[in-house]
């Protein structure tokens, strides 16, 4: 089982994972890529909130405009050795300018959660074991950053800058 | 060179302590060996053969006395007394125990030292010339990139979990003396026509199974937008590389599948979008302050006077004495190769002499090749005889450099996890086959690589002759190959042919020299001839006895 | 570590993973000597001791435990390949280290 980390706290998921060939429940549907542009317009056009869930491989670009009518993206960690989604998540934030939730799900470590903070997710799916002030102590470890990204947060340069 | 701020300070003393959580969480069980095996990697620790390993940073090469007396204080503490030097300028310890490596680090984090990246699916240590800052011909110190190169890509979010390692190197010299058409990336200081300075960038170059010589990038990227360039470069690599085969996830395979035009159009792109955001603009104040701490010191106004001494002192000045940008001045190397030494090695006490050697001679400042060797960057001339006499009673002084028996040598068998065959007692059969110094004079300048597997950390690709041990049914045999280069006119070296025993590969050597020493034109080096006449005859020669099916001592 | 069925004797090693050091499997515990530990002669009391292993493995006391090939020449066992040569003894180059220099 797994819970749901979102602004230092654990909340519901209201999203129900549909798989592809599943009936589409009422409410918030979390669905994969093929489903998505298999049948985006019914999914747009219901008035609850739509997800997709992107494998490793898949770029975002691949939403194409429909990004910004989306409330989750979930990037799939298969094995967290495979960092691709790090890149997703940046892609997502600064070039496609997406504000809704992006969430890692998969195999992900502690230990990286702070790298998945910086490049713009906002919601980790986590195990149940999993305990609220281990997210604290993962964004706490380093207190500076040496180069930008995603999350805004000043770099050591413009610290010593006095900016 | 630089020195850390409070910020510096706080990162890495705050990276040990992470660590020092990962450890324990390893020790209670909270962590599994696969998941902490990554997070101990990005910080420098190999389990091996016998033991851990540890590789420890020496940023672009460059220590200070200070720090050389740290690594022998290290040595002596958490290890068995010495270390290794290695081909990307950094430092290896073979036996720390994981329980004493949070200790280990944060006594190298108090002399500004670290072990983050020096492993791992990660940027790796940057590499830069061991003359910088110091050679004649220099067109820029390339260390000031490097540092802001280093400090960009610690800890970076997005590409801590890449395909595979990434290394960089940096170079500000026509001659290249970091090999950096080799690297995963590299970036070459340049003078466009209209007379400004920037920076051409070429990526997927590399070692390993299926070696590649890098493509050229970019020709010229402003001084400004080289961050933004090697972050599109990195983007690119992160996103489209392969994750399915771990053989197929170096850059340089990405680069030759997709073509170097293709990849080029990609990098573009994000590179585009980076300016465009402007958050990773270098601002001209920022390079000037940390070219500042690169500074070349306050050089005495001294006669350009070579000082005589006995021919020990002579031959000594022929390999390991190199010209230098100020009158008067010098550049030594401090040869790791003496005949029959495990190349690349130092003991905890060379290390303290050499530190005392750094402050009374070479202003307290020592590069490490990676050749192997250390390099005095700053010495006068008329010091030179007493370093020389010093260095001999170090066993440091060979005066082989760039000679055959200034040999590479990957740990091998006789240390490394990933090994099939040993690679130091070949080099030590060379050396002292070849140990006549005249002789090896007569030969001039020939670099022997050698690497005890695929992974080519002895960099056999580039060796002028290369040598990689194989495994054959649990015995050790060695394929020879000629034409290496890992200077400016890079080339991957040729493979003879069947490997040799491991009683062999000597003999097999010295008659790949006889054919060169036989058919040379007046003033052709080994890979001179080799590149003129082609493998023909080296190969004739080099089969000439038949190989034994086992190798018998 | 998946391999052609082994006919011939088998030794079991993995490391300390605090220490780091080489150990052989002998008698349900570990060894830091070559020359004390099991070798089995059957291919399953090979696997049957991998198996026992993996409690250490578990248990954070050793990292990745597997079988090797020994043989035996004049009267004394050796492992075949090299590595395990190497890796019972201590690096060739300098015999002043690691288990050889204990002997």
């Amino acid at each position: 089982m797994s819970k749901l980390i979102k602004s230092s706290a654990f909340i519901p998921d209201t999203y129900a994972r549909v798989g592809d060939d599943a009936a589409l429940p009422e409410g918030a549907v979390l669905v994969s890529l093929a489903r998505f542009e298999k049948e985006r317009e019914t999914l747009l056009a219901r008035n609850t909130p739509v997800g997709v869930l992107l494998q490793s491989d898949q770029s975002p670009e691949k939403l194409g405009d429909d990004v910004t009518r989306l409330s989750l993206v979930a990037l799939d960690f298969p094995k967290f050795r495979d960092g691709r989604a790090f890149s997703w998540a940046r892609m997502l934030r600064t070039r496609l300018g997406f504000t809704g939730e992006i969430r890692a799900v998969g195999d992900f470590l502690f230990d990286q959660i702070s790298y998945q903070h910086r490049v713009g997710f906002d919601a980790w799916l986590v195990p149940d074991t999993f305990r609220l002030e281990d997210f604290a102590k993962a964004l706490a470890e380093m207190t500076d950053v040496y180069q930008p990204s995603a999350d805004g947060k000043k770099t050591i340069r413009e610290l010593r800058a006095g900016r | 060179m630089y020195r850390y701020d409070e910020f510096d300070a706080r990162f890495v003393a705050e990276r040990v302590q992470q660590f020092r959580g990962q450890v324990e969480r390893r020790l209670s069980g909270e962590l599994t060996e696969d998941q902490f095996k990554p997070l101990r990697l990005m910080n420098g620790l190999y389990l091996q053969l016998h033991a851990y390993m540890l590789r420890v940073a020496v940023p672009y090469g460059t220590l200070s006395s200070k720090q050389m007396r740290m690594l022998a204080h290290i040595a002596r503490k958490y290890d068995k007394g010495y270390g290794h030097f290695t081909t990307r300028q950094n430092i290896q310890y073979n036996w720390p125990k994981l329980v004493d490596v949070p200790d280990l680090l944060d006594d190298l984090a108090s002399v500004e030292m670290h072990a983050i990246q020096t492993s791992g699916n990660c940027v790796r240590n940057v590499t830069a010339d061991h003359f910088a800052g110091a050679a004649a011909d220099e067109i820029e110190d390339p260390r000031p990139l490097a540092e802001i190169i280093r400090q960009w890509s610690s800890l970076h979010p997005e590409f801590v979990f890449l395909a595979r390692k990434f290394k960089i190197a940096v170079g500000g010299d026509k001659t290249d003396r970091a090999a950096l058409q080799w690297h995963d990336m590299a970036v070459e200081i340049v003078r466009n026509a209209q007379g400004r300075t920037g920076y051409k960038v070429i990526a997927g170059g590399g070692m390993g199974r299926i070696p590649y010589i890098a493509h050229v990038m970019k020709e010229f990227v402003e001084r400004e937008d080289i961050l933004a360039y090697l972050e599109a470069v990195l983007r690119v690599y992160n996103q489209d590389s392969r994750r399915d085969n771990i053989h197929k996830q170096r850059i340089k395979i990405l680069i030759n599948t997709i073509g170097p035009e293709e990849f080029r159009r990609r990098a573009e792109r994000e590179f585009d979008e980076i300016k465009r955001n402007g958050t990773l603009q270098l601002p001209q104040e920022e390079l000037a302050r940390i070219t500042a701490y690169f500074a070349p010191p306050a050089f005495e106004t001294l006669p350009d006077e070579m000082p005589a001494g006995d021919k020990a002192f002579t031959n000594w000045m022929k390999t390991n004495v190199y010209p230098h940008r100020a009158p008067g001045y010098a550049i030594a190397t401090v040869t790791l190769k003496s005949i029959g030494a495990v190349p690349g090695d130092a003991s905890a006490d060379q290390m303290d002499a050499i530190a005392d050697l750094m402050d009374r001679y070479s202003l307290g400042e020592i590069r490490v090749s990676h050749e192997q060797n250390l390099v005095l960057p700053h010495v006068r001339k008329k010091d030179l005889p007493a370093i020389h006499a010093r260095l001999q009673a170090l066993d440091l002084a060979t005066p082989n450099a760039g000679l055959i028996t200034d040999i590479i040598a990957c740990p091998g068998l006789d240390y490394c996890d990933l090994a099939n065959a040993r690679s130091i007692p070949i080099a030590q059969d060379i050396a002292h086959k070849f140990a006549d110094l005249d002789r090896q004079h007569d030969i001039g300048e020939l670099k022997i690589k050698i690497s005890g597997c695929i992974n080519a950390c002895g960099h056999h690709h580039a060796g002028h002759i290369g040598i990689l041990g194989v495994d054959k049914k649990g015995v050790e045999f060695y394929q020879l190959q000629l034409g290496g280069s890992g200077a400016e006119d890079a080339s991957i070296g040729d493979i003879l042919g069947p490997a040799f025993g491991e009683h062999e590969i000597a003999d097999a050597v010295e008659r790949v020299v006889d054919v060169y020493l036989k058919e040379r034109t007046p003033g052709e080096r080994f890979l001179d001839t080799y590149r003129r006449i082609g493998m023909a005859q080296f190969k004739t020669a080099a089969y000439e006895k038949p190989i034994s099916e086992k190798s018998v001592a | 570590m998946a391999h052609a069925p082994v006919s011939g004797p088998q030794m079991l090693t993995a490391n300390c993973l605090r220490q780091g050091d080489v150990l052989y499997w002998k008698a349900g515990g570990w060894v830091l000597d070559f020359t004390q530990g099991d070798v089995f002669a059957d291919p399953a009391a090979a696997a049957a001791a991998l198996e026992a292993a993996q409690k250490f493995v578990t248990g954070n006391r050793v990292v990745s435990p597997y079988l090797f090939e020994v043989r035996e020449q004049n009267g004394k066992i050796r492992p075949v390949k090299e590595r395990e040569i190497v890796r019972a003894a201590g690096p060739s180059i300098r015999t002043d280290l690691g288990k050889q220099a204990h002997v």
